[in-house]
């Protein structure tokens, strides 16, 4: 193992305690439980955001932390989904009187601990909600697996809705704006290389030099098959291909409702994409691979999409949300209206994303 | 007969395990997961022994409080809600208690397994640690039945939790992060299983290492 880290179990510790430093202008970082929060939380007559999972996906989610997107993040250890006394802390901290929406990525562990901080915060007498991210393809069904899991659609939610709760959406609109990001948004990964859990110290999978591992995740779990590796352009159409021929996707999810006071099963349908779409494109590298590649993937998928009949309107393309320093990427597209154009649009000032502020 | 020495003597078994086991655990893991159950477990127990001193004296339930509450305020992942939850509902059903009957330890297991039920909502077959718990659960129902002292109701459990524990090698994973490889989860066991294996046999060595 080749890493820049002094000791693997003071990673995430040391990492946050730099992070902190380097952005006291617009973060702070709480130990114990650990949260990174906006350093002019709470903000009153806002809704609060928070989200949070393992550490590893940086910039997600503590860079998105400020103005714009999210009150706080709550990082557990690498991979590893946060605890409930995390978010729960977080809560009480930026709760500015109008709730909190808790941002949760489907895995068991995310909802499991996310679910019982929710119910912890409401016995407090704070309002909150969870929304679940599950946009990757690469999960065929949901009736025989945990459903798909979030992946880059997490981004694309925190930004939107952070701008959202700027504005002043209440809690249960801004639950209901989360719940259609995700549903219109669909993404899928592929991997060149294994990533090192540093406290492991060695890769979590083998990949031969001339093999990729298609729809994976982004913990450097196996993915959904192995391949061939093969140039940008194939790899870029196969990924852009699987997002838009991707049919209705059905699941059911558990959803606090406020009314009857229990969390209840919700079924939820993600309509495929359809000709004549505007979508916002968006090409994440998963920390490996370098910036020179990324565009090299954007040429195909806009060629992809212009063929489909799908209009690109908005572009994200850099690191965003990663697996430590696994080489490959992940394409996200998610069909965009005016509202969610214009929300995307709005000043937005973390350190992970930044713009008309 | 078991006390509450016998309980935080389990749990200090099940900490020193969870430390020797930390790396088998991890890449069972790492096969269809993501190469962090050894290291959410060892962390977690070893803050439960922490947090249990100063209540060793107390009742059962006291100590398994303790310890659900440091399972999940520090384990992560989809262990520490489950092992958590275990703890904290086996706690709940055995109010007061300083010695455990037969009966009182078949609640044990059983309003654990239910509160691991209730929060991760598998079945039986889903590969996952209630593919062990569930016949180590019936194999003490059966061996008390039978008429088994403790020590070998005890055994006859360890028995039936490696086979269960084996049992999730084919299988497909139906639950958790596993279930995303579909038909690729198969030949490989499950960690939560084996973890689940490895705590049922330390309350042997603890009961055995008592009498
Ligand atoms: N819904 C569930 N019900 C019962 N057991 C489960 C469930 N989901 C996962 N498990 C068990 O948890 C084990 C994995 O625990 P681990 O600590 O590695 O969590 P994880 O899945 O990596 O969590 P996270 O998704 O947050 O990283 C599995 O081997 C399985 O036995
Ligand atoms: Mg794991």
């Amino acid at each position: 193992m080749k890493k820049l880290i002094n000791h693997p179990e003071d990673v995430v510790r040391e990492s946050l305690e730099g992070f902190s430093l380097a952005y006291a202008d617009l973060v702070k970082v709480h130990f114990d439980p650990t949260f990174v929060y906006r350093a002019d939380a709470p903000v009153s007559g806002k809704v609060a955001l928070i989200s949070g999972g393992g550490s590893g996906h940086e910039p997600m989610h503590t860079g998105y932390v400020g103005r714009g997107m999210l009150s706080a993040a709550c990082p557990g250890a690498i991979f590893t989904s946060p605890t409930p006394d995390q978010m729960l802390e977080a809560a009480r901290t930026v709760d500015g009187g109008q709730g909190v929406l808790f941002i949760v990525k489907n895995y068991s562990g995310d909802v499991m601990n996310f679910s019982m901080a929710a119910d912890l915060a409401r016995s407090e007498g704070l309002r909150a909600l969870n929304i679940l991210i599950d946009d990757d393809v690469a999960v065929k069904n949901s009736l025989y697996t945990q459903g798909r899991r979030g992946v880059g659609a997490t981004v694309l939610a925190e930004k939107i809705c952070g701008a959202a709760a700027e504005r002043g959406y209440d809690l249960p609109r801004l639950a209901d704006l989360c719940r259609r990001v995700n549903l219109n948004a669909r993404s899928m990964g592929v991997a060149l290389t294994s990533c090192t859990v540093p406290a492991v110290g060695h890769p979590t999978f083998d990949l031969a030099e001339d093999q990729i591992e298609l729809g994976i995740g982004i913990h450097g779990e196996p993915g959904q098959r192995r391949a061939q590796l093969k140039p940008a352009d194939e790899i870029a159409e196969f990924l852009t291909l699987s997002i838009i021929e991707d049919g209705p996707y059905q699941r059911t999810v558990s959803e606090w409702n406020e009314e009857k006071e229990e969390w209840q099963d919700l079924a939820l349908e993600s309509p495929p994409l359809k000709y004549g779409d505007s979508v916002l494109a968006f090409v994440n590298s998963m920390g490996g691979t370098p910036a020179i590649e990324l565009p090299i993937l954007y040429r195909k998928l806009a060629q992809v999409c212009e063929k489909k009949g799908l209009r690109i309107a908005r572009t994200l393309m850099g690191p965003y949300i990663t697996s430590l320093e696994m080489a490959g990427c992940s394409i996200t597209l998610l069909k965009l209206d005016e509202e969610l154009a214009s929300l995307w649009d709005d000043p937005v000032k973390t350190p992970g994303l930044r713009w008309g502020i | 007969m078991i006390n509450n020495r016998t309980i935080v003597a389990w749990l200090k078994l099940a900490a020193r395990s969870m430390e020797e086991n930390k790396g088998y655990l991890t890449d069972l893991d790492a096969a269809i997961g993501d190469a962090d159950h050894g290291i959410n477990m060892e962390r977690g127990f070893k803050k439960a022994l922490t947090l249990i001193s100063p209540v060793e004296d107390r009742d059962i339930d006291a100590i398994l409080k303790t310890t659900g509450m440091a399972l999940i305020g520090s384990v992560g992942g989809a262990a520490g809600p489950l092992y958590g939850t275990f703890f904290l509902d086996a706690a709940k059903a055995l109010s007061h208690l300083n010695e455990l009957s037969n009966t009182d330890l078949v609640l044990l297991f059983e309003s654990g397994l239910k509160g691991i039920q209730r929060v991760g909502k598998a079945k039986p077959g889903d590969k996952t640690m209630i593919d062990t718990l569930q016949p180590a659960l019936e194999a003490l129902r059966s061996a008390f039945a039978y008429g088994t002292d403790l020590i070998e109701a005890l055994r006859w459990m360890v028995q039936a939790a490696k086979e269960g524990m084996e049992s999730t090698i084919p299988m497909v994973a139906k639950k958790g992060r596993a279930s995303y490889l579909g038909e690729r989860s198969a030949g490989h066991q499950d960690p939560g299983a084996t973890s689940t294996y490895l705590l049922i046999q330390c309350l042997l060595d603890a009961v055995e290492s008592q009498s």
